[in-house]
């Protein structure tokens, strides 16, 4: 055999081998386009502390009134919370929180999140407080799920947790509602922000 | 789509070096250059992305994305849409239908050569 002969008889194999190295470099990108969350770790961890200082002072309400009151403001702490960490995430990143991703998470996350609002409200004025812990943790983590579809994987299993437990609440005697919102936006935010700070950064 | 190619291929078994250059003739070579079969390979994982993210992710210059960033747009693969994000200029980056189309061809190509050395 020739020196071009063997160089031919080569050369394919290089190109597959060149081929499959193009094919590895799409897939890696794509695998490391993917793995941004928008979710703050951190972020989560604080949200999970908030919600178990507010789970022990609605357990102290004599009133279900004033027990609903005390989650209402925890709500309100944690978006508060949620942004600030999503904003110190985003920009820490030099990302825009708007752009891409980060728009995605908003868009998934919102609709479930309005609609539980929406329907605290009427359930608010009917009296009907037994059914909002589950509820708010399903809404909550069908939010989560829908939203994790564009974020990494641990996102929206933590949703399914969420949603689990929501459903597990709702078929749970009144009174453990006040714990399964202790366990679901306290314990549950507070692992799965830790695995999210650990693993994907902040 | 991928592996009728590669069946097309392995019937008219061409001899090894001739197969190896119709083929390298046959992929889109705007696509087959690193940073810019990157950008596209993240436009297509992700949707639109910044120029901030492009460059980010890929770990290259300012220049670099800049520069292949642009022949892509030249070429109709990708958009990019500048604006404003409070004082600081944002470039979004967004995949068209004939750029998604073009990196379909291009990996279906890539797997038709990997599957036709396989065979043999």
């Amino acid at each position: 055999m020739t020196q071009n002969e063997d160089m031919s008889a080569q050369r394919p194999v290089a190109i597959s081998d060149h081929a499959l190295e193009q094919l590895r470099y799409i897939r890696d990108t794509m695998e490391r386009t993917g793995s941004f969350t928008a979710v703050p770790g951190w972020g989560g961890v604080a949200m999970g502390t908030s919600a178990l200082v507010a789970a022990v002072i609605a357990a102290r309400q004599t009133e279900m009134r004033m027990w609903g009151i005390v989650w209402m403001c925890e709500v309100v702490l944690a978006l508060i919370i949620g942004t600030a960490f999503i904003l110190r995430k985003t920009k820490h990143g030099d990302r825009s929180m708007f752009a891409a991703p980060g728009r995605q998470f908003f868009l998934s996350f919102s609709p479930p999140v309005v609609a539980g609002g929406v329907l605290s409200w009427i359930l608010y004025q009917q009296g009907a407080w037994a059914v909002m812990p589950g509820m708010w943790l399903m809404l909550y983590g069908a939010g989560v799920v829908t939203a994790g579809a564009f974020s990494v994987r641990v996102v929206p299993i933590m949703g399914l947790c969420f949603m689990g437990l929501g459903a597990v609440a709702v078929a749970s005697p009144a009174a453990w509602g006040n714990w399964f919102l202790a366990f679901g936006f306290g314990v549950v935010h507070i692992v799965f922000g830790l695995i999210i700070a650990r693993r994907y950064g902040g | 789509m991928a592996k009728s190619s590669a069946t097309k291929l392995a019937a008219v078994k061409p001899a090894p070096s001739k197969l190896a250059t119709n083929e390298t003739q046959a992929l889109d070579r705007l696509i087959h250059e690193k940073v810019r079969l990157g950008i596209i390979s993240a436009l297509a994982a992700s949707g639109p992305l910044t120029f901030v993210e492009l460059r980010a992710l890929l770990k290259t210059t300012d220049g670099n994305v800049s520069v292949h960033a642009r022949k892509l747009e030249d070429a109709g693969y990708v958009t990019c849409t500048k604006g404003f994000e409070g004082r600081v200029p944002r470039s979004n980056y967004e995949l068209t239908a004939e750029g998604r189309m073009a990196f379909e061809k291009y990996l279906d190509h890539l797997e038709a050569i990997v599957g036709v050395m396989r065979a043999r």
